[in-house]
C-alpha cells in the first residue's frame, strides 16, 4: 500500500511541530519539571462537575440538538451580556461546539475558497495557520513586536490587508504571549475595519484570566463590529475544563446557518454531559472563576519578579496563564536555550518559534503550576543561567 | 493587606521578595505588615508539615471526644483553659454537637495516650466522659495531601 499517494496533499503539506519530540522526551525523563502545558492546574470547580455526574445519573446521554442545549445557549447569552456586554440571540446566532478548537474550525471552514487570505498575528496559538491551509486558505503572518507589547497595531494591520484578506484573526488575551488588546487599541483596529468586507475572528478563550482593574473587553462590542465578528470562547481555561471539551461560537445569522450546517455533518452535537455541566458553570461560576484568576494573578507577579531579576527580561503580561520572557541575552535561538536547560537542568519551556517566527528570542513560561513548583523551576533556570554565563 | 496572611499561610518560607512582588508591596512592606500580625496575634507561628509515618520515628496521634461540667461564670472557658496547660495536647476546641470539647493529641505509642486520658483528663472534676479515637492513618491534613499525592496527570500537550 502506497500510503503517500492515499494521504491528502493539504494534510500532509501541514507542518509537524518541530519541538514535538523535544517535549515527548520532556515527558519521561525522570525528574524533569515542566513549565509548558498551557491548560489549567485547577480542577474544574465541584459544583460543575457535580452537575455533569448528575446529569449521567439521571440518564442524559442522548445527543443535544445540533446547536447545542436550548438552556446552554440561554446561560451562555446571559454570561456574555453580564460580563462582557456583548448581546447574541441564543436562537439564531450560537452555537455549541467541541471546545474552542472546532469553534476555530468551523469559521474558518464556512468562509474561506482557495486563495483567500487570513491575517494571524504572530506568536499565537498554533492552530489557526494549519485550518486555514486545511481549506485551502492563505495563512499570512503578521509579527507582533515586543515593543508594542505584543499587541496588533493598526498600521500593522493596514499593510497586511490586500484584496484577498478575508478573515483577521484577534488571538487576544493571547497564548504565548500573555498580551491584552484594551479598549482603545480594538478601537483603532475596528477603525482599519469597518466598511470593509472583512471579517474579525476573536478567539477570547482567555477573556476571564485578564489582570488588573480593567475589564476583558471584546471587540464584537464595539460599534459596528458585531456585524462582522465570529466571536469564540469556551470553558477550558476560565473554568478549567479542558478535558470536557466544550466551547461555544457567536456570530451573525447567515454565518451562523453555515458553521451550524457543518457542525451537524462532522460533529452532531457537542459533549452532552459536558453542556450540563458547562449550563452551570455559566450560572454560577463566577465566583470560581474570581478565586482561580486571583492565585494566577499572584503566581504571575512571583515569576515576572523573579524573571526579570534574573535577567530574563519580560514586559508585564495582562492575560491569560503566560509569561514570555526574552532570552536574547544568552545568544542563543529559543530552540536552543530550551533544549540546553531541559538537558542541563531538567526544566521544560517552550520556544517562542513554537508560536511563529517572531516568537524567536522568547520562550513561553506557563503558570498553571503551585507556587512551589516554579519556584522550584526558577531556582534551576537561575543555576542553568549562572552556568551559561561562565561558558 | 489579607493577601499576604494568603500566601503566608501556604508557604511560610517564601522570601520576603516574592511575597512583596505577589501582593503588590514592597519587602519593608511585606515586613511590617508581618511584625503587625505577630504582634496582634493574628499570625500564631510557623510549623512545618510533616508525614512522620514516613519517618523512622513513631507518632500515635487521637482525637478525644470529652463531655465537661461548664462553670456557671465561666462556661467552658476555665476547663479547656486547664486541658489546654497540658503539653501533650495539640488542639482544644469547643464542638457543637454529641460532645463538649474536642482534643487532639500526639503521643510515642497508643498506651502513651490511653494512659493520658485514664491518668490525666478523666480525674479531672469538671470531666464527665472521654471517648478515645486513635488516627490510624492521615490522607490529608492542613490543606496537604498525605497519602494518594495528587500528580500532574495533564497530558503534554504543550499548547
Amino acid at each position: 500500500m502506497d500510503y503517500s499517494k492515499i494521504l491528502a496533499g493539504k494534510a500532509k503539506q501541514i507542518k509537524p511541530s518541530g519541538i514535538r519530540k523535544f517535549f515527548d522526551l520532556a515527558g519521561t525523563m525522570e525528574g524533569c519539571i515542566s513549565l509548558g502545558v498551557g491548560e489549567p492546574d485547577f480542577k474544574t470547580p465541584w459544583m460543575v462537575r457535580d452537575a455533569g455526574i448528575k446529569s449521567l445519573e439521571r440518564g442524559k446521554t442522548w445527543y443535544t440538538s445540533n446547536a447545542g442545549l436550548a438552556e446552554m445557549r440561554r446561560e451562555a447569552a446571559n454570561y456574555l451580556a453580564r460580563r462582557f456586554d456583548l448581546h447574541y440571540d441564543p436562537e439564531t446566532e450560537m452555537l455549541v461546539t467541541v471546545g474552542g478548537s472546532e469553534a476555530i474550525d468551523l469559521a474558518l471552514r464556512a468562509v474561506l475558497e482557495p486563495g483567500d487570505e487570513v491575517i494571524i498575528p504572530e506568536p499565537c496559538y498554533v492552530s489557526y495557520a494549519p485550518l486555514t491551509q486545511l481549506v485551502g486558505g492563505v495563512a499570512v503572518p503578521l509579527p507582533l513586536k515586543a515593543e508594542n507589547g505584543f499587541r496588533l497595531t493598526a498600521q500593522e494591520l493596514r499593510e497586511k490587508i490586500t484584496p484577498r484578506t478575508k478573515i483577521v484573526v484577534l488571538p487576544f488575551p493571547c497564548n504565548p504571549t500573555g498580551a491584552v488588546m484594551r479598549e482603545r487599541h480594538l478601537a483603532e483596529i475596528a477603525n482599519v475595519l469597518q466598511d470593509t468586507d472583512i471579517l474579525v475572528m476573536t478567539d477570547e478563550i482567555y477573556a476571564e484570566l485578564t489582570y488588573g482593574p480593567r475589564r476583558h473587553v471584546s471587540i464584537a462590542s464595539m460599534p459596528g463590529m458585531k456585524e462582522r465578528t465570529v466571536y469564540i470562547n469556551g470553558f477550558s481555561k476560565a473554568y478549567a475544563m479542558t478535558g470536557w471539551r466544550l466551547g461555544y461560537v457567536c456570530a451573525p445569522q447567515p454565518l451562523m446557518q453555515v458553521m451550524t450546517k457543518i457542525h451537524q455533518y462532522a460533529i452532531m452535537c457537542a459533549p452532552t454531559t459536558s453542556q450540563y455541566a458547562g449550563i452551570v458553570a455559566l450560572r454560577d461560576g463566577d465566583e470560581a472563576i474570581e478565586g482561580m484568576r486571583d492565585e494566577y494573578d499572584m503566581r504571575r507577579k512571583f515569576l515576572t519578579s523573579n524573571l526579570n531579576r534574573m535577567g530574563l527580561t519580560c514586559f508585564e503580561p495582562e492575560g491569560a496563564f503566560y509569561v514570555f520572557p526574552s532570552i536574547q541575552k544568552t545568544g542563543l535561538s529559543s530552540e536552543e536555550f530550551c533544549e540546553k536547560l531541559l538537558m542541563a537542568k531538567k526544566v521544560a519551556v517552550v520556544p517562542g518559534t513554537a508560536f511563529g517566527a517572531s516568537g524567536e528570542g522568547f520562550v513561553r513560561i506557563s503558570y498553571s503550576y503551585s507556587v512551589a513548583h516554579l519556584s522550584e523551576a526558577l531556582g534551576r533556570i537561575e543555576e542553568f543561567l549562572k552556568e551559561l554565563s561562565h561558558e | 493587606m489579607e493577601r499576604i496572611l494568603k500566601i503566608l499561610e501556604d508557604n511560610a518560607r517564601l522570601p520576603l521578595e516574592d511575597i512583596a512582588a505577589m501582593a503588590d508591596k514592597t519587602p519593608q512592606e511585606v515586613a511590617a505588615a508581618i511584625d503587625e500580625y505577630a504582634k496582634a496575634g493574628v499570625i500564631k507561628g510557623y510549623k512545618t508539615l510533616i508525614d512522620w509515618d514516613k519517618t523512622d520515628e513513631t507518632r500515635v496521634r487521637a482525637i478525644i471526644e470529652l463531655k465537661v461540667s461548664p462553670k456557671k461564670d465561666r462556661g467552658f472557658d476555665e476547663i479547656a483553659s486547664t486541658i489546654a496547660l497540658f503539653p501533650e495536647v495539640d488542639s482544644v476546641m469547643l464542638m457543637s454537637g454529641g460532645y463538649d470539647l474536642g482534643l487532639i493529641m500526639t503521643g510515642a505509642s497508643f498506651q502513651e495516650i490511653a494512659l493520658f486520658v485514664a491518668l490525666r483528663l478523666s480525674p479531672l472534676d469538671d470531666v464527665l466522659s472521654t471517648a478515645t479515637h486513635f488516627v490510624l492513618r492521615t490522607y490529608k491534613r492542613d490543606g496537604v495531601m498525605y497519602a494518594d499525592e495528587s500528580k500532574d496527570e495533564r497530558g503534554y500537550n504543550f499548547l
